[in-house]
C-alpha cells in the first residue's frame, strides 16, 4: 500500500472519531503551545540580559570602597569612603589599564521652565563616556577643561531629556539642578536597561569636580563613590586585577595580612553569572513545558491503545485481505503522527500568538526563532512516534485469526 | 477479463496429515493449559477448477480447516502446499501476499470494513497490492457491476442488505484475481432466495472463470450446487467424493 493511501486511511479513521481526535490533539496543542511560549519568554530574558551586558562596556572592573571578602558584619561595600581621585589617576597609569572613570552619585531635582524631573545625577570624568562606550546623540560631551574648572555643564540621558524638554532641542539650554543653573552640553544616545533592571537613560551627568564642589557637598573632599576601570584587552584582565589590588594596597598602606579596604569586581564574571542564570531559567521553563507535551503524548498512547483494541476486528479483516504487518504498523503510527503534526501546527500558532500577547500585555521581551518552533515541532513528532509506536506494534503483532474472532 | 495465471503441474491445494490443537488456559489456578485437538491428520487434495463443499456438524473443525487453508491460521503439524508452495516456509509478509493475491476469503458475517463505502471496501485489497487509488476504484466498480451492485458503490455496509453485503464481500474477494475462493458459510446469514442468488454467482465464477471454490455449508441444497463433498466429523475427514443427489 502506498504511503499516500495509508495517510488517506489514517485521516479517514481520525475523521470518524472527531471528538476523540480533537481531545487527543488538544493535549498536543497545549503542550506545543506551552513549549513555544516558554522558550520565547526564556529566550527573551536571555536577550534582555545580553543587551544589558553589552551596554555595560567591555573589559570592565568596578572598584568599590570597603571589603566584601568576608564577614557580613564588616562595613558593607560602598559605605566607607576610601577611594580617591588620586587612586583613580594612579590606576589609570598601570600598564594593563586603558582608562579609569571615577564616579560620584546622587539624586537631584532637575528643572527646566515649568518641567521638573527627579533623576540620578552622576559626577564623572570625560573618560567615563569612553569606558561605557556611550556617545552623544546630539550636542557634545564635556571636556578636560570643564573638569578642571568645574564648570556647570550637564549631559542628559534620553529619558531625562524627553521629560524636561519634550520635543525641544536641549543643547545650549539652561536647566537647574538643586537650583544651580547648568548648561546642557548634549544628550546621550539611548542605552536601555542595565543588568539590575534600571533604565540607564534616566540619568544626568556633570563633571565630577562640579559635583564634589557644588552639588553633593562632601565631608571627605576628593573621595569618590566608585571607580570604573577598563582593561586594555580581554587577555590582560587577570593581570590587571592583580595590579589594581597591589597598587591600591600600597596606596592605602595596608599591612601584610590585613584585609583590603576596597573590592575589585570583574564585570565579565558578573555578566557570565547573569547570562548563566537567564539560560538556566529558559531551560527550566522549557522543561516544565515539555512535561505537558509528555502528558499529551501519554494521552495519545492511551487513545491509540483503546483504538487498537476497539478496531481489532478491523485489523483482522485488513490482514485477511492482504495487509502485511508493516501496513498495519504504518497505519496506526501515522494516525498518531497525524494527531501530533496537526496538534503541533495549531500549538505553534497558539504559542506564537500567546507570546505576542505576553509581549503586548507586559514589558517582557519575547523572542521567537525558527529554531525553537522547529524544536517544538520535532519534539511533538518524536512524542507521536514514541507513544504511537507501542500501540501500532501491538496492532501489527495480532494474529489474523485471533483478530478476526475478536468480539 | 480472463486472468493469466501460471499453471504448474501441482494440485492447487494439498494438505497432508494436517492436525490442529488449541491450548487453552485451564481456568484453574496452577492448572496449566489444556490441549484440545480439533483436526486429526486431515488429508485433502483439490485441483484447479474444482468446486468443493465442506460439511459437518457444528464444532467438527470446518472453520478451523478453512482458516488454515486461507493462511489466516497455522496448523500444529502436517503440511500444506498451495500452488506447489509449502506454506510453512513462508514469512509473515509472504503470507500476507498470498492472502492478498492468491486467495479470496468470504465470511459468514461478511466482515466488511465499517463506515467505508462498498467501493472502497472492494478497492482496499488492491491498495494493499500497491495499486493507486484511482486504478483500484476503477477495478472495484467493475467487480461491483459484475455482482450486480453497480448502483450501490457509494453505500456503506450498514446501508446494505445481507445479500448485498455478501456480494460486496465476494467482489472484494475477487478483486485481485485469486485462484482460490474460500467461503465459510457464505449463505449462513441469508434467506433461501438470497442464498440461491449468491450460489449462482459462485457457480458462474467457477464455470466461466475457472476459479477454484471451497465453501463450507450446513445445507444440502447449497452443497448440491457444488461438484465434490468433503465431510468432517470430529476433526476427521469421513467422506470425500461425489455430492449425493
Ligand atoms: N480459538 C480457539 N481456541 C480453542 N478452541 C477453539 C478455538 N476455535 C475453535 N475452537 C474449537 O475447535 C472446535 C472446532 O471449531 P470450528 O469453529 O472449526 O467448528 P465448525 O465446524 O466451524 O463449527 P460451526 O459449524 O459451528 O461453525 C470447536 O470445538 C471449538 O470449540
Ligand atoms: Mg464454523
Amino acid at each position: 500500500m502506498s504511503l499516500l493511501a495509508i495517510i488517506g486511511e489514517a485521516l479517514r479513521a481520525l475523521r470518524l472519531n472527531r471528538l476523540r481526535t480533537g481531545l487527543t490533539m488538544l493535549g498536543m496543542i497545549i503542550g506545543v503551545a506551552a513549549v513555544v511560549l516558554m522558550l520565547a519568554v526564556g529566550q527573551g530574558a536571555q536577550t534582555t540580559v545580553n543587551q544589558a551586558i553589552s551596554s555595560m562596556g567591555s573589559n570592565l572592573f568596578i572598584v568599590v570602597p570597603g571589603a566584601t571578602s568576608s564577614g557580613a558584619l564588616r562595613s558593607a561595600a560602598g559605605s566607607v569612603q576610601t577611594l580617591t581621585m588620586g587612586d583613580a589617576l594612579a590606576i589609570a597609569h598601570l600598564p594593563s589599564i586603558k582608562a579609569t572613570a571615577p564616579l560620584i552619585t546622587g539624586t537631584a531635582q532637575l528643572n527646566y521652565g515649568a518641567n521638573n524631573w527627579s533623576t540620578s545625577v552622576t559626577g564623572v570624568t570625560p573618560d567615563y563616556f569612553n569606558v561605557r562606550d556611550w556617545p552623544a546623540e546630539s550636542g557634545a560631551l564635556f571636556t578636560e577643561v570643564d573638569l578642571r574648572s568645574a564648570t556647570r555643564v550637564v549631559i542628559l540621558g534620553q529619558i531625562t531629556a524627553r521629560n524636561l524638554f519634550g520635543d525641544e532641542d536641549p543643547t545650549g539650554k539652561t536647566i537647574r539642578i538643586k537650583n544651580s543653573p547648568f548648561v546642557v552640553a548634549g544628550v546621550l544616545a539611548p542605552k536601555g536597561q542595565s543588568l539590575d533592571g534600571r533604565d540607564q537613560d534616566d540619568a544626568a551627568f556633570i563633571p565630577i569636580t562640579t559635583g564634589q564642589s557644588q552639588i553633593f557637598g562632601n565631608q571627605f573632599p576628593g573621595t569618590i563613590r566608585f571607580l570604573m576601570v577598563q582593561g586594555r584587552s580581554d587577555e590582560v584582565m587577570d593581570e590587571a586585577e592583580t595590579e589594581i589590588n597591589q597598587l591600591l594596597r600600597q596606596r592605602h598602606r595596608l599591612a601584610e595580612g590585613t584585609e583590603n579596604d576596597f573590592t575589585v569586581r570583574n564585570m565579565a564574571a558578573l555578566a557570565a553569572v547573569a547570562t548563566g542564570a537567564a539560560k538556566v531559567m529558559s531551560i527550566m521553563l522549557g522543561s516544565i513545558a515539555s512535561i505537558s507535551l509528555l502528558v499529551g503524548g501519554i494521552g495519545i498512547m492511551n487513545i491509540m491503545l483503546v483504538s487498537v483494541t476497539e478496531r481489532t476486528r478491523e485489523i483482522g479483516i485488513r490482514m485477511a485481505i492482504g495487509a502485511n504487518r508493516r501496513a498495519i504498523l504504518t497505519q496506526f503510527l501515522l494516525e498518531a503522527l497525524v494527531i501530533c503534526i496537526m496538534g503541533g501546527l495549531i500549538g505553534v500558532a497558539i504559542g506564537i500568538g500567546g507570546a505576542w500577547a505576553v509581549s503586548r500585555a507586559t514589558d517582557m521581551v519575547v523572542v521567537i526563532t525558527f529554531g525553537m518552533v522547529a524544536l517544538a515541532f520535532a519534539f511533538a513528532s518524536a512524542v507521536g512516534i514514541f507513544f504511537g509506536f507501542y500501540p501500532a506494534k501491538k496492532a501489527a503483532a495480532l494474529k489474523p485469526v485471533e483478530a478476526l474472532r475478536y468480539e | 477479463m480472463i486472468p493469466q495465471r501460471h499453471v504448474s503441474g501441482d494440485p492447487l491445494l494439498k494438505v497432508e496429515n494436517l492436525s490442529k490443537t488449541y491450548s487453552l488456559d485451564s481456568g484453574v489456578k496452577g492448572g496449566g493449559t489444556v490441549n484440545s485437538q480439533v483436526l486429526f491428520d486431515v488429508n485433502l487434495t483439490i485441483e484447479r477448477g474444482e468446486f468443493v463443499a465442506i460439511m459437518g456438524h457444528s464444532g467438527s473443525g470446518k472453520s478451523t480447516l478453512m482458516n488454515i487453508l486461507g493462511c489466516l491460521d497455522t496448523p500444529t503439524s502436517g503440511h500444506y502446499w498451495l500452488d506447489g508452495r509449502d506454506i510453512a516456509s513462508l514469512s509473515d509478509d509472504e503470507l500476507a501476499r498470498v492472502r492478498n493475491r492468491n486467495i479470496g476469503f468470504v465470511f459468514q458475517g461478511f466482515n466488511l470494513l465499517k463506515r467505508m463505502t462498498a467501493l472502497d471496501n472492494v478497492a482496499t485489497p488492491l491498495l494493499y497490492a500497491g495499486a493507486t487509488r484511482s486504478e483500484s476504484r476503477k477495478r472495484a466498480l467493475e467487480l461491483l457491476r459484475q455482482t450486480g451492485l453497480g448502483n450501490f458503490a457509494a453505500y456503506q455496509p450498514n446501508q446494505l442488505s445481507g445479500g448485498q453485503q455478501q456480494r460486496v464481500a465476494i467482489s472484494r474477494a475477487l478483486v485481485n484475481n485469486p485462484q482460490l475462493i474460500l467461503a465459510d458459510e457464505p449463505t449462513g446469514n441469508l434467506d433461501t432466495q438470497t442464498s440461491r442468488e449468491i450460489m449462482a454467482i459462485f457457480e458462474q465464477l467457477n464455470r466461466e472463470q475457472g476459479i477454484t471454490i471451497v465453501l463450507v455449508t450446513h445445507e444440502d441444497d447449497i452443497a448440491a450446487c457444488t461438484r465434490r463433498l468433503v465431510r468432517l466429523q470430529d476433526g476427521r475427514v469421513v467422506h470425500d467424493g461425489r455430492v449425493p443427489t
